[in-house]
């Protein structure tokens, strides 16, 4: 705690300079959007009171990221943003992006380089996906499995998910073909760089639902982040899907017999976004808080409440250990070495053309 | 009234009363003079009108939160304006086209697509059309992105050259100068950014359209997009890339003596230009847009925009009842990708499965509340009521807890042995999940309508049927019975109707076979955002329940139904 006030102290007096000049065209009210639950309470600590108590500006959080897309579309229609920062995943950023309801960002200009200078484009790198999207963390969708409930062998592979005799029981994987259906070609014998060609032929959709359909009677679907979790709790379900730090925070946080399978994870990002068309004073308050939430330190402190990894790649050597129960938090990031031998990053630019058909096809197949 | 008007002239006999009738034949005055009708309405009007004040606020109210966004939503179901929007050019050029698979389109029309596009990404408004085509076709949404970074290039062939002739056509104030009538040269010259004041707005040089046609038409666009959308000086901004592909066409277009009669600023390079022009490196739109992206070479899309280029479609009613247009009209899809009519009828079918249940649970309980003594009936009731006051998502939770596999009902019938523990029932994340839920659920909504109709069954009656030699059964079916139908029909219309718009219950215990069409009204409103779909499924439910309705009405008759009394 005392290591993030002085931090915090030594961080408010580099930016005070710059602060008391822009305080006078910005406004001093802000409404941030997330996810709620323990990822909102990560920004919580590391993003929102800091900034607040620098700036003084007063943050009006809402949990409303599940449906920003849709709701950012009514709002631009009305003609009416009430909102200032948005926390999406990757793809929605990109469709926000699309239908220009999203502003666009200059990286370099906007955000803040690396402590050593690098500029915050190369010091993102990989994770700018698009001209809108302020990269924030690199969280994956993976599997945990009950340790009690899976005999003497673990699960290794995430193809063990298919192999309804080796681990007989219920499965949760997630209600849209996003994930699974390259889990089911990978473990159809797909090779992993053919993955997306062979899916973008109906052939390939095909054989990846057939592939699902042989563990269909033993799947339960879930829409939520919190279900897998708790089906895992329950024993409702020997293995499941969701993400990566919801899974920490049932192993590490309640003790619960579960553990990961990082095998054939699936990378993704959480980014910022502001909407488009905010006026002056709110635009100028938005960029000054993701310059603010965004920089190396504030990524690298977010890590020590939540196991996703920050999305840059100065912020990684500063990950430590968890604020409360003092564990190294490395070993629990999805991007560390022992737990990325095989990941996906996930395809924002095949999905975004054959989502809608590959959808219609997957969810007419669950209503069969 | 009259007859105190007519009073005044005392009738001498009979006859002359006749008469006198005769002539006063006319309408029937009030006293101020008017015919009594007319008066008698405006009397009525003016309370009409009073009692329309007083429910104003009501009807204001529905109006504008209720009724306006129903109508504003379902309009969107047939609603398809953003093609023609644009890609007006294109649409335009398209109906040249016949329309053949296999084909594609002549070279016009590919040209058209550059000016459309080019003009769409300054706007940001293609990867939306992009995202609006891909639910017709798949890709489409990439198509439109990559066309979007790609269409500067297209122009720029023809801007490098011009720029590389003169430096003078590398500079807005010289395409300005050229373009802009003096006037507003004169103003714009003087007008600063920060001096907040509006900017001038941009004013054609006179006859400059008729040398230039084409330029003209897209540096009108230009200037109105850099002053009122991007708000810049338009006097320093350096034209888009498709001006001077524009500027190339008017210079080797058919204006060619009024340009080489042109005088005007900047004549020089302006005759410079037209000598080099003809010599120029030229543009084929066509393979250009088959360069960045091999589809456009094809005829989906171009049969996809043809499709989709009026004004209304009925794309998403063909679509939300499994079907398609194509180019012999509407087929049905694929069986791989049909959906929504498995959908609507199991949506129909587990209503009525739900509200049969809440008869037969629901019709006992009400009978017993109606005929125990006040005060345990009150008791009971508040047994009934209490869950209909607990939060929705609270009892949905509750039963995932009670029915799930390690859940308390089976562990109980474990327990018990009725079941083996490797056995153990499926009773949520199906369709008895949600039959069970949602029966508890909507059961209050069947009990307390059936309750106030037997409650005003007088208890006399059953006695009497009995005392005339009347069964248990004869007496309940034949005198009881019939009496409680009203109630039963004002508790099933209440529960099917509300159980057929269900969404919450289904998603949170329907799994995949349990869920209902509106879980998927829902996904397309919050996660694909095919709004147009969603409406017209919408609609089609809308449609459902009203037919529904009338059925009822013709059947059993709305007179039947009581809520109470």
């Amino acid at each position: 705690m005392k290591f993030t006030t002085t931090l915090l102290a030594s961080s408010a007096l580099t930016v005070a300079s710059g602060m008391a000049f822009a305080d006078a065209h910005m406004a001093n009210e802000m409404t941030i959007i997330s996810w709620g639950g323990a990822y909102s309470n990560s920004q919580q600590k590391a993003y929102n009171e800091p900034y607040a108590e620098m700036t003084g500006v007063k943050i009006i959080n809402d949990e409303s990221s599940a449906e920003a897309v849709s709701k950012l579309r009514a709002m631009n229609e009305a003609n009416n943003i009430t909102w200032d920062v948005v926390d999406v995943t990757a793809a929605d950023s990109i469709r926000l992006c699309d239908e220009g309801l999203a502003m666009e960002i200059d990286f370099d200009e906007q955000l803040a380089a690396a402590p050593d200078g690098t500029s915050a484009s190369d010091d993102f790198g990989d994770t700018l996906i698009n001209d809108c999207a302020i990269p924030q963390i690199v969280f994956s969708t993976t599997f945990g499995y009950r340790t009690d409930l899976v005999g003497d062998t673990p699960p290794t592979s995430v193809c063990d998910v298919f192999d309804t005799t080796a681990y007989p029981g219920k499965r949760a994987l997630e209600k849209r073909p996003i994930g699974n259906m390259e889990w089911a070609l990978l473990c159809d014998g797909v090779a992993k760089d053919e993955i997306y060609d062979v899916l973008a032929t109906p052939e390939g959709q095909q054989k990846a639902l057939d592939k699902l359909e042989t563990i269909k009677d033993d799947v339960i679907w879930w829409n939520a982040g919190a279900d897998t979790p708790q089906l895992l709790a329950d024993g409702e379900v020997v293995m499941g899907s969701t993400y990566n730090g919801r899974l920490f925070s049932v192993i590490v946080e309640q003790e619960q017999p579960v553990a990961m399978l990082w095998d054939g994870q699936m990378f993704d990002l959480d980014v910022w976004i502001i909407p488009a068309g905010l006026p002056d004073d709110r635009k100028a308050r938005a960029l000054d808080y993701v310059k603010f939430a965004t920089d190396t330190q504030r990524l690298a402190d977010q890590a020590k409440y939540i196991s996703y990894g920050p999305a840059r790649a100065s912020s990684a050597p500063l990950v430590g250990k968890h604020a409360e129960l003092g564990i190294e938090m490395a070993p629990h990031m999805p991007t560390d070495p022992a737990n990325s031998k095989n990941t996906f990053f996930f395809n924002y630019t095949f999905w975004a053309d054959y989502r809608d058909d590959v959808d219609a096809k997957f969810q007419a197949w669950l209503a069969q | 009234m009259s007859d105190v008007n007519n009073a005044t002239t005392a009738p001498v006999s009979a006859l002359e009363a006749e008469r006198a009738d005769r002539e006063n034949s006319g309408p029937m005055l009030a006293a101020d003079g008017t015919p009594l009708k007319r008066s008698l309405n405006r009397a009525l009007r003016r309370q009409k009108f009073r009692a329309l004040l007083l429910i104003a606020p009501l009807l204001i109210f529905v109006l504008v939160t209720f009724i306006a966004p129903i109508v504003d939503m379902l309009f969107r179901s047939v609603e398809n304006e953003i093609v023609q929007d644009t890609l007006p050019r294109t649409t335009a050029a398209l109906k040249e086209w016949d329309g053949q698979p296999g084909t594609t389109p002549e070279a016009p029309v590919y040209k058209a697509l550059y000016q459309d596009i080019a003009i769409a990404q300054e706007r940001k408004l293609h990867t939306r059309l992009g995202s609006r085509l891909n639910y017709e076709l798949t890709g489409a949404s990439s198509m439109f992105r990559k066309s979007g970074r790609g269409v500067d290039d297209i122009g720029e062939v023809y801007q490098d050259q011009f720029e590389d002739l003169n430096a003078f056509w590398k500079k807005g104030e010289n395409w300005n100068e050229v373009f802009g009538s003096d006037a507003w040269l004169a103003q714009i010259k003087d007008w600063k950014k920060a001096s907040g004041t509006a900017q001038p707005a941009f004013e054609m040089r006179d006859g400059i359209a008729g040398v230039f046609p084409e330029t003209a038409t897209y540096y009108t666009i230009f200037a109105d997009f850099v002053q009122n959308v991007d708000e810049d000086n338009l006097y320093k901004e350096d034209p888009w890339p498709l001006i001077y592909s524009s500027f190339y066409d008017d210079l080797t277009g058919d204006t060619a003596a009024a340009i080489a009669s042109y005088s005007g600023p900047g004549a020089t390079e302006i005759a410079e230009a037209a000598a080099a022009a003809p010599d120029f490196e030229t543009v084929d739109y066509k393979a250009a847009f088959t360069k960045i992206d091999k589809d456009w070479g094809v005829s989906p899309i171009w049969e996809t925009i043809r499709a989709y280029s009026p004004k209304f479609t009925n794309g998403y009613f063909l679509n939300s009842i499994d079907m398609q247009k194509s180019a012999d009209g509407p087929e049905f899809r694929p069986e791989n990708q049909r959906i929504y009519g498995t959908l609507f009828l199991r949506t129909l079918f587990m209503s009525v499965v739900i509200t049969v249940s809440c008869i037969i649970l629901g019709y006992p309980v009400g009978w017993i509340l109606a005929n125990l003594p006040a005060r345990t009936a009150n008791l009971l009731m508040i047994l009934v009521l209490l869950p209909f006051w607990t939060s929705l998502l609270v009892r949905t939770s509750a039963w995932k807890v009670m029915l799930q596999q390690q859940g308390v009902v089976n562990d109980t019938l474990v327990w018990l042995g009725v079941v083996a523990d490797d056995s153990r029932l499926a009773l949520i994340n199906n369709q008895t999940g949600t039959i069970i839920a949602m029966t508890h659920i909507l059961l209050p909504f069947m009990i307390l309508p059936l309750y106030s109709v037997m409650k005003t069954v007088p208890p006399s009656y059953l006695r009497a049927a009995k005392s005339l030699g009347a069964t248990n059964w004869t007496a309940f079916w034949r005198v009881y019975f019939p009496q409680s139908v009203p109630g039963i029909g004002a508790g099933s219309i209440l529960v099917f109707i509300l159980s057929i718009g269900y969404y919450i219950t289904p998603e949170i215990v329907g799994g995949t076979t349990g869920t209902f069409i509106s879980n998927r009204i829902a996904y397309h409103i919050s996660s694909s955002l095919n709004w147009g779909l969603a409406a017209a499924l919408g609609a089609i439910l809308l449609a459902v329940v009203l037919g529904l309705y009338y059925a009822y009405d013709k059947i059993v008759g709305i007179d039947n139904v009581k809520l109470g009394g």
